[in-house]
């Protein structure tokens, strides 16, 4: 496994969850652990098992829904949803996220 | 705020549908890896290894399940629920263990809330249907120079209400007692004499009708009115819905019955339910003696105050204090050294919460030593089983359980256990709450009212002491716990001796803790006990035996002085012509009985009273013959005879302190004493004898003869060998045959009059004697087990001592003492925490030393048998080890 592949940051990983929901539409568990994968371009290293335990924190903070569906290869899998309040945590978080990103890349420069 | 509130509810939900929820994330879970098997399999991998490459890029299923259920449930609630079910396997597993523990427990936690329910019932909330009962406070006067506080007089208490600012209102409530008569059935009741505010002051709003009007308190005999309770109301008068306004004879005056009470509400005297209630204005006609609503000097009245809202105690005192010394200096003679004393109502002393109050400190105590002894006892079977439960510890631990796991697991049975023991406790408190009652006497016909009350307070009360008894029981296998050693415990288990070193002193300890508090208990068992002997060998200075009392009561009947004197003087000559009577006399009051007597200030010749003193004398007015009936020896001089009647000069007997008090000793036969404006001349001295309680110290006490002082209301005292029920059938006859509507009261020895005046030392005794053998029980069933587990650990050393000669005896020696050094550790302890704790039952005590040897002495003995008795089977068990089996074993 290449050494350059980070581990998702603690907290992150609920970003970027929302995100691709927001982007993708519903979608179901494997289809999300897929694209974040292929969005960073492989260089986040994922357990995708990580990833329920997130899904469900989302959803209990009522953030996203989740419902049985039908996959585009014809197998049963729970779909996520975003909602109105999930809408409005990401476009807050991402803003945070630029925040502090912005705020760290000047320290990095400066210093 | 709302994420967080969303997640519990969320998570809270999940605890109840947790089957579903687990199905549901196996199929996502498993959908999720079906759908990374065909992605791999359609990039060209062989099928096992785009099984693998699924499974790795996934991370492990079952630890991602395991992090998934925290998330979704709570994780504290679901291991608590888990170590409830399995503490109740547990439990089920060995009933007879379950059984015992939780028995114990009831025992210990019933003990504890039937008291709590008794001194909510009856010290703390006595009662519950007045509006906030925590306002009120009792009132009485006090004398300087006399310990016991008096009653008040009416006109003190009006100025007492006009000029105090602190008080909302003065609640007059004194009790008597009465004959009551509906339809053809006439029996003794009790009744209060209230103020005209009474119901509106306590808050207390009648059923039917109304409660007293202002006014309605003023005027001699002017409003013959009166309230009655519910119980009445519905046993004798059916629930007559039209009763208002119909009338009622009581104490043979007709009262218009204006009200009924609610149900529940029993009027404010601890001790006796109120059947009815009647202004202060008639006073007169229930209490004799005179109209005493003017009189100054007549103090009759027991007394309630509420105080304002926000008022302390403390500062309604200092202002009363301040009034009471006005009305000293206003009218000094009659208020000279006089007070006024509030009291919490837990400390009412002319109602049966002053004389309970002690008896249930005590039992607060006892009880608390009940519970401790109890949970040692469940302790002890807690730690046998700990003993046959480690290898199971040892596993769990082994297996990556974590210490505090397992504590928790084992804190969560002792709470069921505690829990269980509790439910039971409070059943037994509920069973057990009037049971105080059971203990006293009934007087003159009527049953005391002693309830005990399960309240919010009672129950938190009793819900802290289980979470104790919860904290008790965890702390001794929390302790084996915390010891358990993994490698040795893994090893075989080496072979004890008897009551030997090692895990054993925490059994051991826990016996000798039991021990030691049975032995307390027993002591002050022993203690009450003597003390109660010398109270009943006290002689009264009378005769008890042969002597019988009863009364008739002239006033409830209607008769006026001229007949009542006819009547009793007839009664006395066919009473003495009955076969079996030697001598027959009426007294105002029976001695030792519930009253009062008279008292008055008296001046004596020659005698120059020391400034302040109120040389304030108790009193009794009896007929011819009295002192040769009662028993008591004259010392000198002679008794009254029928020629001291009215028109007779006035004569008097003094009892002998008198003669040290006002006389100094000298004979004072031919000396004048002043009685109420009236000289009277001495003519006997009578020995001293006991009045009102036979712990009473000697003081001063004179006797006038009745036909001089008359009064209706007349006790009948009679000297015979007959028992008391062929004496009655006799007397009912005679009174009959005088006047048919006439009813006698009960006809009762003197030993019993006195026996009942005893009776709250009778009930410490009867209680504490209870819990103590309750208390011996449980320590001996604890010494017990002990002592067999002890022998059945150790057959291997017993067998081994068989093999090298011991007999039978040897072995019975080596297990009886090894019991009765454990017994020894307990009393020794046992005795100095009782040396210290004895002094605590205080005034309960009469000519007994706290200290008493022989208390300590048969509570040693009680001790002993007790644990030879527990040993008994044990050191059999022991004598029947087979050698042979034990050594190959």
């Amino acid at each position: 496994m290449p050494s350059s592949k980070s581990e998702v940051l603690q907290g992150t990983l609920d970003l970027l969850v929302l995100k691709t929901i927001d982007s993708m539409g519903p979608m179901h568990g494997f289809g999300i652990a897929m694209r974040i994968q292929q969005v960073s371009e492989d260089l986040l290293r994922l357990n995708q098992g990580t990833l329920y335990p997130a899904l469900l924190r989302l959803e209990q903070r009522g953030w996203i829904v989740s419902k049985w569906g039908i996959s585009e290869n014809n197998r049963k899998a729970k779909y996520y949803s975003l909602t109105r309040a999930g809408r409005k945590q990401l476009v807050e978080e991402a803003e945070s996220w630029g925040r502090m990103s912005a705020m760290i890349n000047r320290v990095l420069r400066t210093s | 705020m709302r994420e967080l509130f969303r997640t519990f509810t969320h998570r809270l939900a999940a605890l109840f549908l947790r089957r579903r929820l687990e199905d549901d994330l196996d199929k996502e879970l498993r959908s999720h890896l079906e759908m990374a098997v065909e992605l791999n399999l359609r990039k060209g991998m062989t099928p096992e290894d785009a099984r693998g490459e699924a499974r790795r890029s996934f991370g492990g299923v079952e630890q991602t399940k395991e992090n998934y259920r925290d998330q979704r449930g709570l994780p504290m609630i679901e291991t608590t629920l888990q170590d409830l079910r399995f503490g109740f396997r547990m439990l089920r597993r060995s009933p007879g263990f379950s059984a015992l523990a939780i028995l114990c427990l009831t025992l210990g936690i019933g003990a504890n809330a039937a008291v709590f329910s008794w001194v909510e019932g009856i010290l703390f909330r006595p009662y519950p249907a007045v509006t906030h009962q925590e306002q009120l406070f009792a009132l009485t006067g006090t004398a300087r120079g006399e310990s016991e506080p008096t009653a008040i007089s009416w006109p003190d208490l009006l100025d007492l209400q006009r000029s105090c600012k602190q008080i909302d209102s003065f609640i007059v409530n004194k009790i008597m007692g009465t004959t009551l008569s509906v339809g053809d059935r006439a029996e003794v009741t009790v009744g209060s004499i209230v103020s005209a505010n009474y119901f509106t002051a306590i808050g207390v709003h009648p059923i039917l009708g109304r409660g007293f009007e202002p006014g309605e308190d003023s005027g001699r005999n002017a409003h013959p009115v009166t309230v009655i309770s519910y119980q009445l109301w519905q046993g004798r008068f059916k629930s007559d819905p039209r009763i208002i306004g119909k009338t009622q004879r009581l104490n043979n005056v007709l009262h218009t019955i204006v009200g009924v009470a609610p149900e529940g509400f029993y009027g404010t005297f601890v001790g006796w339910a109120m059947q009815f209630w009647v202004p202060a204005s008639m006073e007169e006609n229930f209490e004799g003696g005179g109209y005493k609503l003017e009189d100054r000097g007549a103090r009759w009245i027991e007394a309630y105050v509420r105080l304002k809202p926000g008022v302390t105690l403390k500062q309604a005192q200092l202002e009363i204090s301040a009034l009471a010394k006005r009305l000293e200096t206003d009218f000094p003679a009659t208020n000279r050294g006089r007070g006024v004393k509030l009291w919490p109502l837990w400390q009412t002393p002319f109602n049966n919460a002053g004389t309970l109050l002690p008896t249930l400190e005590i039992m607060l105590a006892v009880v608390v030593f009940v519970l401790l002894i109890a949970c040692a006892n469940v302790g002890n079977l807690l730690l046998v089983r700990s003993f046959a439960r480690r290898h199971e510890m040892t596993v769990r631990l082994a297996i990556g359980a974590g210490r505090s796991r397992l504590l928790k697991q084992l804190l969560t049975e002792g709470l069921i256990l505690s829990a269980l023991g509790a439910a039971g406790g409070l059943l037994v408190a509920h069973w057990c709450r009037h049971a105080l009652v059971l203990l006293f006497p009934a007087r003159g016909g009527v049953a005391m009212h002693l309830p005990g009350e399960i309240d919010w307070r009672v129950l938190a009360l009793s819900t802290g002491v289980c979470l104790m008894a919860t904290l008790l029981l965890w702390l001794v296998p929390a302790i084996q716990t915390g010891k358990i050693d993994l490698a040795g415990a893994l090893k075989a288990d080496s072979a004890g001796v008897v009551g030997g070193g090692g895990r054993a002193w925490v059994r051991s300890g826990l016996v000798v803790m039991q021990v030691s508090l049975s032995f307390v208990l027993l002591v002050g068992a022993g203690l009450l006990m003597q003390s109660l002997q010398r109270v009943r060998a006290t002689s009264p200075g009378f005769s008890t035996r042969g002597v019988l009392v009863t009364a008739v009561n002239l006033v409830a009947a209607g008769y006026d002085a001229p007949r009542a004197q006819s009547f009793q003087d007839e009664l006395i000559e066919r009473v003495k012509a009955l076969p079996g009577v030697e001598s027959a006399a009426f007294g105002r009051m029976t001695p030792l009985s519930y009253g009062s007597f008279s008292s008055t200030a008296i001046a004596v010749d020659g005698y120059q009273p020391p400034p302040e003193e109120q040389s304030t004398v108790q009193y009794n007015e009896v007929g011819p013959g009295y002192f040769a009936t009662i028993g008591i020896p004259l010392v000198s001089g002679r008794e009254f005879t029928r020629a001291d009647d009215e028109k007779a000069a006035l004569v008097a007997v003094v009892n002998e302190t008198m003669v040290v008090q006002y006389w100094r000793g000298r004979n004072p036969i031919g000396e004048r004493v002043q009685v109420k404006g009236r000289w009277m001349q001495v003519v006997g001295v009578a020995k001293d004898s006991k009045y009102e309680s036979v712990r009473e110290i000697p003081k001063p006490f004179f006797y006038v003869p009745l036909r001089q002082n008359f009064s209706r209301g007349a006790g009948l005292h009679i000297r015979t060998p007959l028992n008391p029920e062929t004496m009655a059938t006799a007397l009912a006859r005679e009174v009959h045959a005088l006047d048919g509507n006439l009813a006698l009261y009960e006809v009762i020895s003197l030993q019993e009059q006195l026996d009942r005046s005893t009776s709250p030392q009778m009930v410490a005794v009867t209680l504490v004697g209870v819990l103590g053998g309750l208390a011996l029980l449980l320590a001996a069933i604890g010494l017990y087990g002990v002592m067999s587990y002890a022998v059945s650990q150790s057959t291997r050393e017993l067998g081994l001592r068989m093999a090298l000669g011991a007999d039978a005896t040897n072995l019975l020696r080596l297990v009886f003492s090894r019991g009765l050094a454990l017994t020894a550790g307990g009393v020794a302890l046992g005795a100095a925490v009782a040396l210290g704790m004895t002094r605590l039952l205080g005034n309960l005590l009469y000519k007994v030393s706290p200290r008493d040897p022989l208390a300590f002495g048969s509570a040693l003995a009680v001790m002993i048998i007790a644990s030879l008795a527990a040993c008994f089977l044990p050191a059999w068990r022991a004598t029947r080890t087979d050698p042979a089996r034990a050594l190959r074993d």
